[in-house]
């Protein structure tokens, strides 16, 4: 067997952990060094394993496989493709980016990092894991650290965001749980390979039941309306890093799960189902971006803009094409670094000027013009301007969607409009304008702050010219299955 | 065939640009003029290698409309998607290339002297090199897909430019209304592209005509066309969506003369041109287009009639001249469409430029605050004669032979109605633009200024531009063997007739308007305070611009933040709401009280988890047909 590398993936924030637990508390900079060091380990180790993977050949790679409770078949069994690949990325440039935008952390900062680093182990965890049991327990293991970074380190009505959001995690995932156990009494192979699983046939019956609960439980977490409410409360809670890593990663395990273990598994059950996704994710779109529009706190707007863009993601799954499934993919990886580099930025001002209310701004550009060029970024990767990958991620999911709800993706498409007009809105009231004496001693971000705002805006940017690079690997990832088991579906749409 | 190091080398032609734009933004921000230089050196290249293409073009009759040159490398090929980026080149691309790098060149040159002493020098330059790559890749795009994608980034260039002076409110406020106000056309124009691509699995210009041909879908091709057609509404102003032009003036007058005059605005009527097929195709899309733009020629003159200000004029102008260029191809043109926004792109950054000369002397924009400047910028304002020559159509300026071929077509074509709206327009283009160059050129000094002419970085570029306004119309005259008609076409290269009628009369309308102004502002013969009083309700309305920015800021107050604020509300109270009173229902349902307030987070969980098994398989319980 060759070197382990999703192991290593996984295991170097849990290796930081340990590190950290025998570095005393006041050597604040050795902690935040070694979590750096930690989770930059995790960006290579990705990297290395995204240009090594052959897609020539296809399928799950870098495989390892190591039966854990035999009697029940579950085994310890790691692997990607061209879906989980991009990814486990993601989460890698998210947490890096993260550790650097908490680089002025003071307040129990040993604490803080042992619980960001099991936070990330967990969701790498999600993406690594070949086997359904796994999925779940790593999914729980990233829930109760963000409680608890949440409920600490938090702001704004912590206690209620961090308890409101842990109950809508573990409802939807107590749906995915039924699903889980359902399945793997109903095939009675002893075994909880996702790919084993995926390779079943299931009754019709069983398949709608199956999805439903899959929709609902995932549905949480992506999170599709009416189940979303935990998430702008929770994103403008969360301490900066948590909410990147919430907003950009946490959240799209929902997405990754819908796809992976529903509609991979169940298309069937997908299809009799994607009509009503397909219908709540509009409402995600533009409903979200309206609300969005009526936040006066900037960790508001992006926590609203989050539940809009997510909507893409439900109306690629829901498209139940090669197409749109590889743009719902790749918008969460474009979603999550961008709304990555947004709390980042926020969270810089924050740090500084204490206030997030859009109406005390105006005219930063003055005094942070670093910032500025940051968030009008990450603004237009918002809205969907070509030349960030946000535009081809929307733009693979409004052509695949158009050809199944015509209707809805008109719907869809409007909602560029729509944020281009929140977003704006926020840029000039924030940025523009004379210059504020109030924020003359803001001072701009410089030195360690700007390691995460330039790799995500380099990422959204070389990306965005580059499309290729995401979207072959993620269409190698998607096509298989969706011959294999779409193919032959006729969906009817709603519209 | 083809040794051209234009074709060689094409990629370089926007890419020039955008290394300078990364080479200024990232390196040089601190030296005021190696940005400058760079930008320059950057733009010369582009021009250079257009020249090259221009002269292949010219030269080897074997490049036609017909049969274009067509380079592409694959961007996205995915299953379902497939994207290349490409380049296109026939005599529509190599005159427009010509145009857009040409006067790229000039204005960065005349910025040099404009911009001097502001403190966001380098930046400027910087945008410049950004929009003239956003500008090119959109020139020479062979699909549709990497048209939008250009079109939207030259969209981005004009909102950083026109918030260059980022601090003034105005120009906050108006960059933001230029980009929103593009993004609802760019809506449309983005359906429309997916419904093509949808049906005929292509962007690609060739093989759509070839698809669109073979279409027997009438209404497919009317919807898609129309739909293509509401990003140059867009884009080019035509109304409804014409507001932001008039605002974008906030941004610096360079900025104004090349992006919201010459070139980037005539982006729409270059799509209109390049996609001609898919308009022409449907009679429905083709006539609207043409109704449309007959009606914003007549529109925005009626507007620039009564404004004040100097750049406004200009703009209101910008958008007549551009409601002419859309008529032109809506009645079946792309030769007087093209050959118009040609001529236009130089009289008309002429003016620009002479009001940019004027404005940084002067600091002022009133017209009613300058008068006798001639005398003190006697360049500046020679040019800027030349200019109204240009556009009122004089023979032989330039705005003469490609307003006589728009006209000629519509009479020729039987768009009687048309024909008469435009000759009207002509006569009131005419008026305001000598209005302006009267009251600000010539009677007495109205205010307290003094005035010098600008240095020679500026008054070059304004000099050859004024040759072009002179002499550029000739390449399209009625005598000229081989002339524009002769390369930009559509099917067939087509003379229409040289018409003396036309002729003649379009010029006696133009005298006409001169003579008016003249009339009422340097003779006073006639008093335009008493014409304004007589017809208070029209002056105002006009004045007024016809009310349509204030319907829309009705609409986006009241209804658009209306409808954001009703579904706030309800997420606050509504769906939060439902969440709670279950969250409540869940927690006093028969548990001890004790339990109610541990705080223990597992507890929650636990009775919610439960909750939620047991309530799950009892609803699901008869669907679940499969479970034994």
């Amino acid at each position: 067997m060759s070197f382990p590398i999703l192991s290593s993936i996984l295991l170097a924030p849990v290796l930081g952990v340990l590190v950290i637990l025998f570095i005393p508390e006041k050597e604040d900079k050795i902690i935040k060094i070694v979590s750096a060091i930690a989770t930059g380990i995790t960006v290579i180790l990705s990297l290395i394993a995204y240009f090594a993977y052959d897609q020539s050949v296809g399928g799950l790679q870098f495989v390892e496989h190591i039966p854990w409770i035999e009697k029940l078949g579950v085994a310890y069994g790691l692997g990607v493709d061209g879906i989980s690949l991009p990814l486990v990325l993601l989460t890698a440039i998210v947490i890096f980016a993260g550790v650097f935008a908490s680089w002025g952390l003071e307040e129990r900062v040993k604490e803080f990092f042992i619980f960001l680093l099991a936070l990330v182990a967990g969701v790498f965890g999600v993406f690594l894991t070949t086997d359904l049991f796994f999925f779940y327990l790593f999914f729980e293991v990233a829930v109760i650290p963000m409680y608890i970074l949440i409920g600490v380190w938090g702001s704004t009505n912590k206690e209620y965001a961090a308890m409101k959001l842990t109950l809508y995690l573990l409802v939807g995932s107590a749906f995915a749980l039924i699903a889980i156990i359902a399945v793997y009494l109903y095939t009675g192979l002893g075994t909880f390979d996702i790919l084993t699983l995926t390779k079943q046939t299931y009754d019709v019956g069983f398949q709608k039941f199956a999805f439903f609960l899959l929709m609902i439980g995932f549905g949480f977490l992506v999170p599709m309306w009416p189940l979303h409410t935990w998430s702008p409360d929770g994103h403008v809670a969360a301490p900066t890093a948590v909410s990147m890593l919430h907003a950009g990663v946490l959240m799209k395990l929902g997405g990754y799960g819908l796809v992976r273990a529903g509609i991979f598994m169940f298309p069937e059950g997908a299809k009799f189902w994607a009509p009503v996704i397909a219908g709540l994710c509009i409402v995600n779109v533009v409903y979200g971006a309206m609300v969005a529009m009526a936040q006066k706190d900037l960790k508001f707007v992006i926590g609203y803009s989050s539940v809009s863009h997510m909507g893409y993601v439900l109306l690629g799954v829901a498209a139940l094409n090669t197409l749109s499934i590889s743009g719902a993919v790749a918008q969460m990886f474009a979603h999550g670094i961008m709304t990555a580099l947004f709390f980042a930025l926020v969270g810089n001002i924050y740090n500084k000027a204490h206030t997030r209310m859009i109406a005390d701004f105006g005219g930063l550009a003055h005094q942070m013009p670093r910032v500025a060029v940051g968030f009008v970024i990450a603004g237009l990767a918002s809205l969907g301007l070509p030349g960030l990958v946000n535009f081809v991620a929307e733009y693979s999911i409004f052509v695949g969607a158009f050809r199944v709800y015509p209707a809805l993706a008109v719907l869809a498409v409007s909602g560029i409009v729509i944020t281009a007009t929140y977003v704006l809105r926020v840029v000039q009231k924030v940025f523009y304008g004379p210059r504020n004496p109030r924020w003359d001693d803001l001072e701009d971000a410089k030195g360690v702050e700007m390691v995460p705002i330039v790799i995500l805006c380099a990422v959204l940017l070389f990306l965005g010219f580059f499309p290729s690079l995401l979207m072959d690997m993620i269409n190698n990832g998607v096509d298989p299955f969706v011959i294999d088991y779409l193919s032959t579906l006729e969906i009817g749409g709603m519209f | 065939m083809m040794e051209s190091i234009g074709i060689k080398y094409i990629w370089l032609v926007p890419l020039a640009p955008l290394v300078a734009f990364i080479l200024i933004s990232l390196l040089f921000k601190r030296f005021k003029m190696l940005s400058a230089v760079t930008a320059i050196v950057s733009m010369a290249i582009s021009f250079i290698l257009s020249l090259d293409i221009l002269r292949l073009v010219l030269t080897n009759h074997e490049i036609t409309m017909n049969n274009p040159i067509e380079i592409a490398v694959p961007w996205i090929d995915i299953n379902g998607l497939f994207i290349e980026a490409g380049a296109l080149i026939d005599p529509l691309t190599a005159g427009m290339l010509f145009v857009v790098t040409f006067i790229s060149l000039l204005v960065t040159i005349y910025s040099v002297g404009y911009m001097h002493d502001d403190p966001g020098f380098s930046r400027f330059f910087s945008y410049l090199g950004l929009f003239v790559f956003s500008m090119l890749g959109l020139v020479i795009a062979n699909n549709y897909f990497q048209m939008f994608f250009f079109w939207e980034l030259v969209g981005l260039c004009s909102y950083l430019l026109i918030g260059f002076y980022y601090y003034k409110n105005s120009a906050a406020d108006a960059n933001k209304k230029a980009f929103i106000t593009n993004r609802v056309a760019d809506f449309g124009f983005m359906l429309g592209i997916i419904i093509l691509f949808v049906n005929f699995d292509t962007f690609n210009f060739g093989k759509l005509a070839e698809a669109i041909n073979a279409s027997s879908d009438l209404a497919l091709i009317t919807l898609a066309g129309i739909l293509v057609f509401v990003g140059p509404i867009g884009k080019s102003g035509q109304f409804p969506l014409h507001v932001w032009l008039p605002d974008a003036m906030e941004g610096p007058t360079p900025v104004s003369a090349l992006i919201h005059a010459a070139t980037m605005v005539a982006a729409g009527v270059y799509l209109l041109a390049r996609g001609f097929i898919l308009f022409a195709s449907s009679t429905t899309t083709i006539t609207f287009i043409a109704y449309l733009g007959g009606f914003t020629a007549l529109f925005a003159a009626t507007i620039a009639v009564t404004q004040r200000d100097f750049k406004r004029i200009l703009a209101f102008s910008t958008l007549s001249q551009l409601g002419y260029m859309v008529m032109a191809i809506g009645i079946g043109s792309l030769t007087a469409g093209m050959f118009h926004l040609t001529t236009h792109a130089f009289f008309k950054a002429l003016m620009f430029l002479c009001a940019g000369s004027v404005i940084h002397a002067l600091h002022k924009q009133d017209i009613f605050e300058m008068g006798g400047v001639f005398k003190e910028m006697k360049i500046t304002g020679t040019c800027m004669v030349i200019g109204g020559l240009a556009i009122a159509g004089i023979p032989p300026f330039a705005g003469f032979w490609s307003k006589d071929e728009i006209l000629l077509t519509a009479k020729a074509n039987g768009f009687t109605l048309l024909y008469i709206m435009a000759s009207i327009t002509a006569f009131l283009t005419a008026f305001y633009m000598f209005r302006l160059i009267f009251l600000a050129f010539f009677g007495e000094k109205r205010s307290d200024f003094h005035a010098h002419e600008s240095p020679l970085t500026m008054t070059i570029p304004l000099i050859i531009l004024a040759v072009f306004s002179i002499f550029g119309g000739f390449i399209g005259a009625p005598f000229v063997e081989h002339g524009y008609a002769s390369y930009v076409y559509f099917g067939e290269p087509h003379h229409p007739t040289p018409d003396l009628m036309v002729m003649v009369s379009s010029t006696l309308v133009a005298v006409a308007g001169i003579f008016l102004a003249w009339l009422i502002y340097i003779k006073k013969a006639i008093s335009a305070e008493k014409i304004a009083t007589q017809f208070a309700p029209i002056y105002k309305f006009l004045y007024n611009k016809w009310y349509i920015d204030e319907i829309y800021a009705w609409f986006f107050n009241k209804i658009v933040l209306g409808i954001s604020n009703v579904f706030n509300w309800c997420d606050r109270y509504i769906v939060d709401g439902i969440a709670h009173s279950i969250a409540w229902i869940i927690r006093t349902s028969g548990y001890k009280g004790r339990y109610l307030h541990t705080g223990s987070l597992q507890t929650y969980g636990l009775v919610i988890f439960t909750a939620v098994v047991v309530i799950t398989l009892f609803l699901a319980g008869p669907v679940v047909g499969g479970v034994q």
